[in-house]
């Protein structure tokens, strides 16, 4: 079987993002003063073999935990989808 | 004392440290090719500042599983010497040789000066040979160094005289206007609890030579030197 991941990885909650803090106020500036707490983080997308959903949810933990998040610094979520040939 | 420096795809400070070592301290130095293993007998691994592999993912992420980093991780946990500048201090902790990781500057620039800092210990070799409260003089450039560590890894680190140089500013003194990046407490540089792997933001290597006007940063190379001698 194969999967698509679509991982989220955002700045842990306590840590100053501070490309975040200058988008949200930049909205000032549009006249969107509602919008507040802008965080920005990365979004990767990729493909992954496994013989079933939890073994390629296991190796995309793997993959996260490893080398796409910086778990000191950074959260990160995933969600798999089953690519139908 | 044989030194190795790293060179990765993107290392930019490799030919600075290796004239600083070669030709100012009169070391014997070998460089390290990334798809190398073979540390080729270096007893103190220097890694160098740049944007390995274009600082892709995170600074220091993808250099971290490059064949070298493999050896340079054996070597320190045998209790081996290490020492990484800048990107190298980003790839250090990226590896888990030390505690901590380094964000984006709080003011979300890249940040190229000279900046002032002060040993915060006397407990390592970098540090053992500067006169007490002396302040330094040496330049920074980077866009990824505010040091952060949990609070509890900050505890440690304090507790045990991990924190090695923080900034400052000329008259010695601990300030936030003398942090030039958001740093934890001002940290420049830290060691791990073994005390034989170190990391710092600023360059020695760019403050060695006295044709560059400024030789603050040999103080910090003669240290480890002169420790190596004792030892």
């Amino acid at each position: 079987m194969e999967f698509t991941a679509e991982i989220d990885i955002m700045p842990l909650d306590a840590l100053l993002d501070p490309q975040g803090k200058a988008v949200s106020g930049s909205m000032k500036n549009l006249g969107l003063s509602e919008i507040t707490n802008v965080r920005i983080g990365k979004h990767i997308t990729l493909k992954v073999k496994a013989k079933d959903k939890s073994e390629a949810e296991a190796k995309v933990d793997e993959a996260c935990k490893k080398l796409l998040a910086n778990q000191i610094m950074e959260k990160y979520s995933f969600s798999l989808k089953e690519l139908v040939a | 004392m044989k030194f190795g420096v790293v060179v990765f795809p993107g290392s930019n400070c490799d030919e600075d440290l290796i004239y600083t070592f070669e030709s100012i301290l009169g070391q014997e130095v070998a460089r390290l090719w990334h798809k190398d293993t073979d540390l080729q007998g270096a007893e103190f691994i220097l890694i160098p500042g740049g944007f390995s592999y274009g600082d892709y993912l995170r600074s220091g992420a993808i250099a971290r599983f490059s064949p070298i980093m493999t050896s340079v991780i054996d070597h320190c946990n045998k209790g081996g010497f290490a020492l990484g500048i800048c990107n190298g201090f980003q790839i250090l902790c990226e590896a888990g040789l030390l505690p901590g990781a380094l964000l984006h500057n709080d003011s979300q620039k890249f940040v190229c000066k000279n900046v002032f800092m002060k040993a915060a210990t006397s407990s390592t070799i970098l540090s053992s040979g500067l006169e007490p409260d002396k302040v330094l003089k040496i330049p920074i450039a980077h866009g990824e160094g505010r040091y952060y560590a949990s609070t509890q890894e900050l505890k440690k680190l304090n507790e045990n005289q991990q924190v090695v140089f923080r900034y400052c500013d000329k008259d010695g003194l601990f300030n936030s206007d003398a942090n030039p990046n958001g740093s934890l407490e001002n940290i420049a540089g830290v060691c791990n609890a073994s005390k034989n792997v170190f990391g710092m933001m600023p360059h020695p290597e760019r403050a060695s030579d006295i044709a560059l006007g400024n030789t603050d940063g040999r103080l910090i190379f003669e240290s480890i030197l002169n420790s190596m001698m004792v030892a």
